[in-house]
Parts: C-alpha cells; structure tokens; sequence
C-alpha cells in the first residue's frame, strides 16, 4: 500500500461524499425548513437520471441534458408540490411518509409504463470517458472530477443563496419560526415552494451527474436514499452545512472502510475470518459512524434548530 | 328449506360441471418476475414465455391448454402463496417461471408434495442439483456451471493472476468458488462488496493497485452496470473483463453500452448458435420485439415451454400419468434452443458450455456473440450428492 493508493482512495471519498452531498441537500432542506419528511425526493433523483439520459441519447449533448433534466423535474416537482405536499406541511410525519412512499410507488410504476423495466442506457460525454493522469502513476477518471467540480459548486452556491441573499433570509426565517415570519408579512407558502423546487433541481441535478457512472433503472432512488438519509441524521436535520461535513464523513469512513478494512484485517486475523468480517464491516462502518453521532450529538452535528 | 337444499345441490352440480370441463385443458403455472428486484430479467423472461405460447398456438401437444400467468414481485413469499393457489384453485399440471433461486428453493417442496413437475426457466440451485435433488425437478444449468466455464477461459486465455469481485451474499461466494473450481492460476484478491452498492471508486483501485491478468465479476443487475461503467471510466480498459453470462447479457449490455465491448463471459446458449430451433427462434423474436436480440433469460423460457409442449406429446396427452410424464421430460424429444443435450442423475443438464464476447453486429449494435465451446458435454459439481 503506497502513498498514491492512499490518495486516490482519499479522492474517491471526496468524490463518493459530494455525490451523496448532491442528493442530501435537497433532502435536507426540505425536511429542515418545511418539516417535511419527502420520500420521494429519491423518486425525483430518478426522474433527472431517466430525462438526461434520454436527451443525452437523442441529442448528443451533455450540458443540455442535465439542463433539460432540471427543467422537467422541477416541473413535475411544482404539480407535486401543489397537489400532494402543500396538503401534508401541517400533517404530521407519519401522513409525509405514507402519502411520499405512495408517491414513489406511482413513480416508480410511471416510469415503467413510460420507458419500460429494462435499465436505461447513459453514456459517459465521449471528452470525459477516459481518465486523465492526475500525476504520473495515478490516472483519475476524468467524469469523477467533473463530479466533484459539481458538488464543490452547489454547495457554494448553496451557501451564499442562504446566507447572503434576501430569498435566503426568508428560507430562514420560515425555518426557525413560520408564525412570526407570516405575521411579518412573509409568504410562506410562496417560499416552501421554491424550496421544494430548489430541493428538486438538486435532486435531479444529482440524477442527471450520477446517470453515466450508475445503472439508470427503476428503484435507483430508493438505493440512494438510505444513505442520503444517514448523512442528513449525522449531518442535524435541516442543516446544509450539517449535510457538507456528513456527507464528506459517510463518503470518508464508507470508502476507507471498503479500501482498508478487509486488507487490515487480513493482516493480523485467520484469512476465512478475515475474509467473512472485513466485507461485513465495511457493509456497515456508515451506520456505525451514524451510531456513534447520534450517541455523542443526538441531534446531529449541526442541529438547525436550537 | 327443501328448495334451498335443492337449489344449492344444483349449484354444486353446476360448479362441478364447470371444473370437469375446465380440467380437460392442460393448466401450467408460470410466476413471473415482472416487478421486484428482477424486474428486467422478468419481462425478459415473459417475452419468450409468450412467443413460445404464440407458437405453440396456445397448445401443449397438440392439447388445448392454458397458461396462468401472474406476478410475484420476486418474493419468495409472495411465490408460495402464488404456487399454493396454483395447487389448489387452478390445480395446475407444470409449473416454471421464477428468475430467483431463493423463490425456486421457497417453492419446490410444495410442488414436489403435490407431484406438479417444476422445469426451471432460469435457476439452478445446487441443492437441487445436491442432496435436495428431487425427481419433479428439472433445470437448465446448475448456476455454478457458467461460472466454472469462465475458470476455464481464464486458463485458456492465460491469465495468471486474477481477482475476483462478487457481492457479500451466499450466491455471491457461490459463483466465487465455482469460478475457482477450474481455474488453475492465482487469485490475487477476492472483493465481496455491499449488495446494492452504487460506488466501486475504492474496489476499483485495488484492482489497479493489484495488477491483475484479468478480473473475474459475478455482479448481477444494476451492480454489475454501475461497476463496468466506472472500471472503464477509471481506465481500467486494458484489464480483460470475464463473467458469467447473467452479468453481461442483454439487460446489463444495453445499458452500458460501449464500454461493454470486448467483455468475455459465458453460457449455455447464445443467440448466434448454429440449430435451426434456435436460428427460427431468434428471427421470431426480433420481428415480435423490435429487432432487440433475445437474452438467455428469454431463451430458456421459450425452451421450457417447448419442453413441456414435447413431454405431453410423448405420453399422447395423459398428463394425469405423472410417472410417464416426468420419463418423456427426461429424456426430451424437442429441439432445444441450446442443441443436443442429456439430463443427468439429478434432473440437471449435461451440455455445452461456450465463450461469448461483446462485439458488434453488421448493424453496429452491441451485443454478445459467440467465440467458441468452453466446455464440452460438462456436468454439474453436486451430481454425487444427489440420491434419487
């Protein structure tokens, strides 16, 4: 084990963290601001991953793709909005879970009568197919950088649109207090729309990134969710910077985990013992990293609210 | 209350009636994956389920037949509460169907119970190929068989080193070691990632570090698209790819795409198989479903009907023998997709094994085409477990 193969694999969990980062900041933003539990979030992720694909295939270009992808989620998002989620922001819970599981049912069954069940294909845009040579011994794939560009970028983004901008400051005020803020003549309602909608573009701009290097067919955004789920219980719900470091954590721990774990493991244990608990653990270090948050911060480690 | 009694002994009269009619049609069973987790390699499967029933013009040797097909969602729960209701409601004659061997191991003991042959359109356990083996079923190839091909192609191809990678589950180390049953060189690392796992960033830099002559891969479905994605994005490219044909047939190659190309893996069928069974086959299901080849799921599907179709021809419609019925199904009289074969002790085929290769058509699509015979005449590892 050399120098290099420890910093690509640092690299891979960057890459493998913003990735998760993409999809959890949508999540979290609607659940931290809107109090909204949103299964289907997954279900929009796959949406952006179905449409880029197939523009991609027709078209040839990629950038369009993704943009396309956006545009149509956010649409399918905004009915969504207005005709299931506006009715659950008062309900409790258990009526988001139920009424978003029974979305992704619906979607889940929409997207096989459209495109049927066989997976999709989604190529890689031919200028990032190959790898490039980071430094001599180490070629990278090209596409993963690009990744991580993107995750860098939104979570920018991210960052000044809630902080530095007069949208930003109504997001928060809705968030910390809902009452006070109508009562100060904000509209609420007008502003958890354009969170859900800015939590669909992050979503499907997730789906659209992740569909040349993942199998682009129904149920992808159920896989996706648990960890996106782990990331935003670590990262305090409703917290974006909260969702950064955790995602940056899970990505970290999961791809050590998997990297030198079972190597580790195998050095000082029998191999058949090694051989059966090193692959275990790895399956598991993201959730006993979860344990660990939740025992030390029960509320996360960025807890959005006080 | 005389007239009630009367009433209801017409009513009787009348449903039984109706059964005896109805059980003059020849009644198979088929549970279909069409949702679940093998959703795609389902509708694969009932593909050719429909083209066999198309041509056989809804018949089973030349008897007026019906085929009952329903969904399971690949639970085997769900697959014995179908199988059950198949028994008992519609009192079928054969059944086949699951894509799953847990959904083919949850539902034999009933069949065999009830005396219902099952011919298998796709697993083959080694328990039932093994000590479980039972007279009732029939397979079309033990599932380490392919795996056992593609050792054997490492050795012909040369390499010398490999590593292995399969997800942590019983199937995944079971298609591990049947690859390490006839492949002589060295396995220099064997990876057994996260079932379900979308990211293969870290396994793949430790196959690069590793320095493989090849990489072996049993990753069904969507682990095996995200893997071949990210390995040639990871320019990997160089490393030959081998796998067992569930890992790279259709499903898996129109999803990739390119970077399936020059993918070795291996089955018991191909679509370019010289036999005029198999050439008519192919050319029917590319004019009923659009010019797409068909995958191996398809094939045996379409095989199994033939099969059944065959049998009851053989014991002139007198299903009700079952011991006449289960002779003619071992020693079939049909043209099998596949070609010649025989069934061994145990129900499961003794056949050829052959190397296919991702490569392009005249037309430029993607597909597998056939290299060359692996193995010959090849029998499963389990035959001397099975006392029947």
């Amino acid at each position: 084990m050399d120098a290099i193969f420890v910093f690509e694999q640092l690299l891979n969990g960057l890459g493998y963290g913003l990735m998760l980062f993409l999809i959890a900041a949508g999540l979290t933003l609607v659940f931290g601001i809107m109090d909204t539990m949103n299964l289907a979030h997954g279900s929009l992720y796959m949406a952006g991953a179905y449409v880029a694909a197939r523009v991609h295939e027709a078209s040839g270009a990629f950038a369009l793709a993704v943009a396309v992808a956006v545009g149509v989620t956010v649409a399918i998002a905004a009915v969504v909005e207005f005709v299931v989620i506006r009715r659950l922001y008062r309900r409790d819970h258990l009526v988001q879970v139920l009424a978003t599981f029974g979305i992704i049912l619906i979607a889940d069954d929409a997207v096989k009568a459209i495109w049927g069940v066989a997976p999709l294909l989604a190529s890689t845009p031919a200028a990032l197919a190959g790898p490039v040579d980071l430094f001599q011994g180490l070629p990278y794939p090209s596409y993963r950088l690009l990744l991580i560009g993107a995750g860098l970028a939104v979570a920018l983004g991210l960052y000044l649109l809630v902080n530095k901008t007069r949208i930003g400051m109504l997001v928060r005020a809705g968030a910390s207090n809902r009452q006070m803020a109508e009562h100060m003549g904000v509209r609420v309602g007008g502003v958890f729309a354009f969170v859900f909608a800015l939590g669909a573009a992050l979503a499907a701009l997730a789906g659209a990134l992740m569909a040349p290097i993942s199998a682009v067919q129904i149920g992808m955004g159920e896989a996706i969710l648990i960890p996106a789920l782990v990331v935003i219980v670590i990262g305090g719900i409703g917290s974006v910077r909260g969702a950064f470091v955790a995602a940056l954590l899970v990505g970290m721990v999961d791809t050590a985990g998997r990297a030198f774990l079972p190597p580790a493991l195998r050095a000082v244990l029998p191999p058949s013992v090694a051989a059966d608990l090193g692959p275990a653990l790895a399956g598991i270090a993201m959730y006993v990293l979860m344990a660990a948050v939740l025992t030390l911060k029960p509320a996360g480690l960025f807890p959005a609210r006080g | 209350m005389l007239q009630m009694k009367k009433l209801s002994v017409a009513l009787a009269l009348c449903g039984a009636a109706a059964l005896n009619a109805h059980a003059a049609d020849i009644k198979v069973g088929i549970a279909l994956d069409l949702s679940g987790p093998f959703s795609a390699l389902g509708a694969e499967a009932r593909d050719g389920f429909e083209l066999a029933i198309e041509k056989l013009g809804g018949k089973l040797g030349g008897q007026p037949a019906e085929f009952i097909r329903n969904d399971f969602g690949g639970n085997p729960e769900q697959a014995n509460q179908l199988v059950a209701r198949f028994l008992q409601r519609d009192g079928i004659d054969f059944f086949t169907g699951p894509i799953g061997s847990n959904a083919a191991l949850a539902v034999g003991p009933a069949l065999f119970a009830a005396k219902v042959p099952y011919l298998s359109a796709n697993p083959g356990p080694s328990a039932y190929a093994g000590e479980k083996c039972n007279p009732y079923f029939f397979a079309q190839y033990q599932n380490d068989t392919y795996d056992e091909a593609a050792g054997k192609v490492a050795n012909e191809k040369g390499y010398r080193n490999v590593v292995l990678i399969a997800p942590n589950y019983p199937a995944g180390k079971d298609h591990l070691n049947g690859f390490k049953r006839l492949y002589k060189g060295a396995v220099k690392d064997e990876i057994y990632t996260k079932l379900g796992q979308i990211d293969y960033a870290a396994e793949i830099a430790q196959i690069r570090a590793a320095k493989p002559d090849a990489v072996f891969f049993f990753l069904p479905g969507a682990m095996g698209i995200n893997f071949v994605k990210q390995f040639v994005g990871g320019g990997l490219k160089e490393v030959p790819l081998i796998a067992p044909g569930f890992s790279a047939d259709e499903d898996v190659i129109q999803a990739v795409g390119e970077p399936m190309l020059g993918v070795l893996n291996t089955a018991h069928w191909t679509h370019d198989l010289q036999n005029p069974a198999n050439t008519e086959f192919v050319a029917a299901f590319r004019q009923k479903y659009a010019g797409r080849y068909p995958s191996v799921y398809a094939a045996m599907a379409y095989d199994t009907l033939m099969a059944m179709d065959a049998a009851v021809r053989d014991v002139g419609g007198k299903i009700e023998d079952r011991e006449a019925v289960l002779k003619a199904l071992k020693n079939p009289s049909f043209k099998s997709l596949r070609g010649e074969f025989q069934y061994g002790a145990n129900n499961f085929p003794v056949q050829n094994y052959y190397l296919r290769e991702v490569g392009k058509d005249a037309e430029g699509r993607i597909t597998n085409k056939l290299v060359g015979m692996t193995l010959e005449k090849h029998q499963d590892a389990y035959v001397g477990a099975c006392k029947m």
